[in-house]
């Protein structure tokens, strides 16, 4: 009898299971895929290293730093700052049609930018930094939390194509919803992206996920692979374990799921039916890049650059298609600021994330869906190319991920990246015994998930636990 | 334990929570919230590491005694009264 099974080894379950681990619970993390990471994993291919999700770690912070989502998860996972290892970005650009605005790791430069493309928009722009919900008031029960974003950003920056600008990184990182934002999301991605920062460990989420790996098993916890929760066995109103797709039982006292919202309430066998119209839309292709040279080399050395091809901002699911190629996010892995001990990567990487629709891609057959990742790939990259040096001349290897390789790591209905638009920041579900941790729960990213699997786990599985 | 035992054992504590801290110039009577900027979670992390390391239980509503070191352990006192410092 475990006192807490966690449904999934991504980066919040993980997360959760240190923090019960530590205090002496019985915890067992139950994964069904062969390896760790969930969306945040990594595979090998052909000798190298590929990332599945992490472009960038947002929430950065230099060590020593006492306040702040990162200092927060290094306390509470009794980390050390150099476990992450993180090196700064060199600088971000935000790129529309005659229009960039560099961004860093101090918003100065951003204010900067601003007051030159937009000179009108800089007292607003002031005042909207002044107005962002703080992470202590976030919560969900703040009345400002569900307000749209767009109506705050209307009333504050004057001119609609900084308004853009600004969304485009914001929901690239972090916004589950289609068009719009819930102004607390955009408070915390704002916080994550523009006051904070973005860094990287040289190696990548693999020294994430191995020092958590590490600290969990060191700690006592159990992680079983390959073991995909088949069915949440209910008596009487209490969750009262897990049935495995082998058909293994495993009792609990409680369980607490990062499967999301739906996924797990499907799994409930007091449950008949879910409200599928509640899943997430949004995914992903991914079109990956090995160079011959490194990208600094060819004039390119943005860590990030988030484009949109027209004014306006599309954020939703392709219309027709595969996928929109109007707007995307270049990231090169390359061009961050790493320990000169450690050198430079060994290849020179480009990475496009493009936005892709889950159902056309896995309707295709096998032969259609690898041709259509040559084709969708060669329109992202022709996309992005207008925003930054052509680097096709230098390509000696390729890959491609969609949202069919999202939904085999993450298992989220849709290959939903940020999951469901609804979040249940309570993690609260109609069992009062099963919670939910992980991106249907709130926080999204890297830091978001792993704050998620620490707070739920303490409020729900520690703090009430007696 | 006595009342200095105590106090040890929490700044053993606040040092697992807090490893950059210096606790050195930890000023008794001044609360932990504005010398460490402890905040709810790490509140919870001291009432969590007392009883994983000596099954002190603390309800939630005495977390309030915890504000300072002074008012800290003059709450704990009669609690760890019995318990010998290993």
């Amino acid at each position: 009898m475990y006192d807490t099974i966690i449904i999934g080894a991504g980066m919040s379950g993980l997360a959760a299971g240190i923090r019960l681990a530590h205090f002496d619970q019985r915890v067992c993390i139950l994964e069904r895929h062969y390896t760790i990471g969930g969306l945040n994993s990594f595979y090998r291919m052909g000798g190298r290293d590929f990332d599945v999700g992490l472009h960038a770690m947002t929430n950065f912070a230099r060590k020593g730093t006492r306040r702040g989502p990162l200092a927060k998860l290094i306390r509470q996972l009794r980390f050390n700052w150099e476990d992450f290892a993180l090196a700064e970005q060199i600088g971000s650009s935000i790129r529309f049609p005659g229009v960039s605005l560099d961004f860093g790791n101090d918003i100065e430069l951003l204010q900067s930018e601003i007051a030159r493309e937009f000179p009108d928009c800089v007292d607003g722009f002031a005042k909207l930094c002044d107005s962002l919900l703080d992470y202590d008031d976030l919560a969900g029960d703040d009345p400002n939390f569900n307000r749209s974003a767009r109506a705050v950003l209307e009333q504050l920056i004057p001119q609609p194509l900084l308004r853009e600008m600004l969304l485009c990184p914001l929901m690239w990182y972090g916004n589950a919803r289609e068009d719009d934002m819930d102004f607390g999301q955009f408070c915390i991605m704002f916080r994550a992206c523009y006051l904070e920062g973005f860094g990287r460990p040289f190696k990548g989420v693999r020294t994430i996920l191995k020092n958590l790996v590490r600290k969990f098993r060191g700690l006592g916890g159990e992680l079983k692979l390959r073991s995909g929760v088949s069915r949440i066995h209910v008596e009487d109103g209490r969750a009262v374990g897990v049935v495995l797709d082998d058909g293994t039982e495993i009792a609990g006292r409680r369980i607490l799921s990062s499967a999301g919202t739906v996924e797990t309430l499907r799994l409930c066998d007091d449950i008949t039916e879910v409200d599928v119209a509640k899943a997430g839309q949004l995914s992903f292709i991914e079109s990956i890049s090995i160079l011959d040279v490194q990208p600094q080399d060819i004039g390119f050395d943005r860590t990030i650059v988030f484009y949109n091809d027209s004014e306006t901002f599309h954020w939703r699911r392709p219309e027709q298609g595969l996928c929109d190629i109007r707007t995307g996010v270049v990231c090169s892995p390359n061009n961050y600021r790493y320990d000169a001990a450690d050198g430079a990567l060994p290849d020179g990487v480009i990475r496009i994330t493009t936005l892709a629709d889950h159902d056309r891609w896995c309707a295709l057959s096998e032969p259609m869906y690898r041709a259509e990742k040559v084709a969708q790939y060669e329109a992202a990259v022709h996309s992005a190319v207008r925003f930054m040096p052509d680097f096709r001349r230098h390509i000696i290897d390729t890959d491609v991920f969609t949202p069919k390789t999202i939904r085999r790591f993450t298992w989220h209905d849709n290959g939903a990246v940020y999951g469901a638009p609804d979040k249940r920041l309570d993690g609260t579900t109609h069992l009062n015994n099963l919670f939910l941790c992980g991106t249907d729960q709130g926080f999204v990213g890297i830091v978001g998930a792993i704050l998620s699997g620490i707070s739920m786990a303490n409020r729900h599985c520690l703090v009430s636990a007696d | 334990m006595s009342p200095a035992e105590i106090r040890d054992e929490i700044i053993d504590i606040l040092g697992d929570i807090a490893p950059d801290e210096n606790l050195d110039d930890l000023v008794d009577d001044k609360n932990f919230r504005d010398q460490l900027e402890l905040d709810s979670m790490d509140f919870l992390d001291i009432v969590m590491e007392l009883r994983k390391r000596h099954r002190v239980q603390i309800p939630e509503e005495d977390y309030g005694h915890l504000a300072s070191m002074q008012t800290t352990v003059s709450y704990l006192e009669p609690k760890m009264r019995d318990i010998v410092k290993a």
